[in-house]
């Protein structure tokens, strides 16, 4: 009674998955392999702005569509904040609002942004003609030591190009010297050079401003931006990237403001953080959720991963695949009959091994483990009562991942640094169990054990890691019915485990 | 690569496997909130006392930390005495302490520790070394059985004793398991003690397991395991169809040894037994559980059903079938 109730739970699960798997693929046109998109990206900025109790103020620079990249839609989530767009000098401002606020708050800026292939020519005289010569901000000491380096540029330089070239190589050295140091100040960074290089430019008779951009790179949580600089000639502003010394924009980048001026600008309110994150969006994103205009459709993606913001959905797109590996988990445990520490703790390292890499994952892995076992036979001699042994492997565990950090960083290898996502109470765990077996059924037992561990550990990893996994998943997450109506089909399986074969070999002579 | 042959031949001598252990017989038969009943060794003992089993006596219970101290008071009079976790598994954190020596107690694996050592593994018990899940556990001081000579020759040190495993009240298989210096004097095959068979219907031995692998002499006595009567059978088989109204517990193994004056007594029950046995018995248990249940009806009382075991589970039956 109990299986037939089984099967038609699974079967139901498997039915309603398949129903919505073959909805969203056949009429909703969602894509089945990771290949099938064109390059769109959603950013994401988020602002936790920390109110004081009175009136606040906090201005925003939003992208505009530039070069080879379209905005095709923006939102802005306020929280009760009023909200205005303004044009501001090269900018567009986005400024949120309120009259009276406490606590702290979260602003949204969303956008969806298309890239085209190739880069279009810019249609006419689109960028409008900039008023020549551009007035520098710049005064007094400031402007004499800019005059400096650009007159001794301009003596040399026989076009636009090479003005450039010489006015930014004065900036873009390791050590500036002179004026140059004096302009660029404690802004050293590649922002710094872009900003005063825009304005020694300026100087020199040539239309130039800054250009802060974003690196569209999959799935950053925290991402960062780029600094370049664009000047304005035959009827176009044209890009120059100080980093390469060529006429380009930074591979990936899209230009978000210009200028001298700060991403965000506040008054009235205490601390704030801002937040960019981008990930790379699928085509339907664009297709249904916005061209067409079935409402149902736009609902039912809103209604999805899709709805949450970028930061959740990079998480997210982890976290689904935790389901696929905990199935082949317990294939390998209750089918294959292999043996690991812990039920769940192979998983939990592969999740690691995701952030580590493979082979880093299995070195940092054994290391840990290694220098942990020997500490904990240690303490065994100490005589220590259970709790307080666990808690000082725990905190050996700790200190064992900082010192691996310290190390690997001072020898270069960064990779190391990644240490610190092992589940720490999972490790210490894994060392006792592998101690206690050690002493009791001897080591052969426990380094069998530890590498079952270690191989169920990589199998998960790698069905984890698969794109096409990844991506159905995260576009079909119904497919998880699926794996719960595998796991719930092996609950009931009785067969023999296959490593239970040779184990009963004796009992399988004839009859 | 994968050998879809003993997979078959397997099945077909009825040998049961973990996932059909578990799947069709624990979980089918074994309610969880029974457990505790065999978890907990002292509760084990109320619950055969009650029923008019015998068990080694009690000396004294150590339960929280304070009480340690007072350990060498409970052994003050005792020369041989067990200290074990009430809710160990699989025989782990046992100390046998035949004598002394000087301030020290002298173990039956023949090593010497002193009072320190003696409360820090009674601390490590309490605070749940041993235990199932790690929990908080208790320390037990009990009677040390000495054991009936029959075994004498099949022993290295330790105490062996007699797994039967009891399903629906009928016992269906049955072991002796032998220390060896491997287990350190310990009755448990995972340590590297030796499981004989028995012969259901007469109590004789038959070969034994070591590992996965089939044995016929002890490997630190060398004596024939086979062949051994073990005494009072019937007896022993009366106590394992009862143990099934002490528990409850459809699908389970009892573990009796044998004294010297005191006869069979009740060392533990155990909701999970493992599945050696049928290597000890070169015998699957599936069939025989199969034969239990399609009698289920029929199989009441105490006498049908040690009666059942005797007329169907015999080797000469088993090898029939």
């Amino acid at each position: 009674m109990s299986k037939k109730h089984l099967y038609v739970l699974t079967g139901i699960l498997a039915g309603v998955a398949a129903l919505v798997f073959l909805y969203k693929l056949f009429i909703l046109e969602f894509p089945i392999t990771p290949g099938e998109r064109t390059e769109t990206w959603r950013v994401e900025a988020r602002i936790l702005v920390q109110a004081t109790g009175g009136a606040g103020k906090v201005t925003l620079n939003i992208p505009q569509t530039a070069g080879n990249f379209t905005v095709i839609s923006q939102n802005f989530v306020t929280g009760g904040w009023g909200l205005t767009t303004a044009t501001e000098g090269h900018n567009r401002q986005a400024t949120y609002s309120i009259n009276r606020a406490e606590g702290e708050h979260a602003l949204y800026y969303r956008a969806v942004v298309h890239r085209a292939k190739t880069v279009r020519a810019p249609p006419g005289a689109r960028a409008e003609e900039p008023e020549i010569p551009e007035k520098t901000t710049y005064v007094d000491a400031e402007l004499s030591a800019a005059r400096t380096i650009v007159r001794a540029a301009t003596r040399e330089a026989a076009d636009n190009q090479t003005l450039i070239r010489l006015v930014m190589k004065q900036l873009n050295t390791p050590q500036p010297e002179g004026p140059a140091e004096f302009l660029l100040k404690n802004n050293k960074g590649s922002r710094g050079i872009a900003e005063v290089g825009a304005e020694l430019l300026k100087i020199g008779g040539l239309p130039a401003r800054a250009v802060h951009g974003l690196a569209l790179k999959p799935d950053r949580r925290k991402a960062r931006f780029e600094h370049w600089v664009e000047y304005y000639s035959d009827g176009a502003w044209r890009p120059y990237d100080p980093k390469t010394d060529r006429f380009e924009t930074p591979a990936d980048s899209m230009p978000w403001w210009y200028g001298r001026t700060r991403l965000v600008h506040t008054l009235g309110t205490g601390k704030t953080e801002t937040i960019i994150s981008v990930r790379e969006a699928f085509e339907f994103t664009l297709r249904t959720a916005l061209t067409q205009a079935r409402n149902v459709e736009k609902n039912l993606v809103e209604f999805s991963v899709f709805g949450l913001p970028l930061q959740t959905q990079a998480v997210y797109q982890l976290l689904l695949t935790v389901p696929v590996g905990i199935l082949l988990l317990v294939i390998l445990r209750n089918v294959i009959g292999m043996k690991t520490f812990g039920t769940f703790m192979p998983v939990l390292i592969a999740l690691a091994f995701r952030q580590t890499e493979l082979v880093w994952g299995i070195v940092l892995f054994g290391i840990v483990l290694s220098i942990g076992i020997g500490v904990r036979f240690y303490l065994e001699r100490l005589k220590l009562l259970l709790v307080p042994r666990l808690a000082s492997v725990v905190i050996v565990v700790v200190v064992i991942m900082a010192f691996l950090s310290i190390v690997s960083h001072k020898l270069g290898f960064d990779r190391g640094l990644s240490v610190a996502l092992f589940p720490i109470v999972i490790l210490a765990m894994t060392i006792e169990r592998m101690t206690i077996v050690w002493d009791e059924r001897g080591p052969q037992e426990a380094f069998k054990q530890a590498f079952g561990s270690l191989i169920v550990s990589i199998l998960c990893y790698l069905a984890m890691n698969l794109p096409l996994v990844q991506h159905l998943v995260f576009v079909f997450p119904e497919t998880l019915l699926v794996v719960l109506a595998g796991t719930l089909l092996l609950g009931r399986y009785s067969g023999y485990r296959l490593l239970e074969l040779p184990r009963f070999r004796v009992l399988g002579g004839g009859r | 690569m994968f050998d879809f042959g003993l997979w078959k031949r397997l099945r077909d001598n009825g040998v049961l496997g973990l996932n059909d252990r578990n799947a069709n017989f624990v979980l089918v038969h074994n309610q969880r909130r029974n457990y505790p009943l065999v978890d907990d060794k002292v509760l084990t003992k109320e619950l055969a006392l009650k029923a008019g089993a015998a068990v080694p006596d009690l000396f004294g219970l150590i339960e929280i930390q304070k009480q340690v101290a007072t350990f060498p008071d409970i052994v003050r009079d005792k020369e041989n005495f067990v200290v074990k976790p009430a809710e160990g598994s699989q025989g782990e954190g046992i100390i046998v302490v035949k004598g002394r020596s000087g301030d020290m107690y002298r173990t039956a694996g023949g090593s010497l520790i002193d009072e320190n050592q003696m409360a820090f593994h009674l601390s490590n018990i309490l605070s749940g070394v041993y235990s199932l899940g790690g929990q908080p556990d208790k320390a037990i001081i009990e009677y040390c059985v000495e054991f009936d000579p029959v075994f004498e020759a099949l022993t290295f040190r330790g105490v062996p004793d007699i797994r039967i495993i009891v399903f629906l009240g009928v016992p269906v298989m049955a072991m002796v398991r032998l220390p060896t210096r491997q287990s350190d004097g310990k009755a448990n095959l995972h340590q590297g003690a030796i499981g004989a068979g028995i012969d259901m219907a007469t109590g004789v031995t038959l070969t034994a397991v070591k590992g996965n692998s089939v044995v016929d002499t002890h490997p630190d006595t060398l004596n024939k395991v086979s062949g051994t009567q073990i005494p009072n059978w019937p007896v022993l088989l009366d106590m394992a169809a009862r143990s099934f109204e002490m528990t409850n517990l459809g699908y389970q193994g009892i573990d009796i040894v044998l004294d010297r004056d005191r006869g069979p007594l009740i060392l533990e029950l155990n909701a999970r037994p493992g599945l050696n046995i049928q290597i000890a018995n070169r015998a699957g248990l599936r069939h025989r559980l199969e034969a239990v249940e399609r009698n289920r009806n029929a199989l009441r009382a105490v006498g049908d059903r040690v009666a059942f075991t005797i007329e169907n589970f015999g080797a000469r039956e088993a090898q029939a079938a």
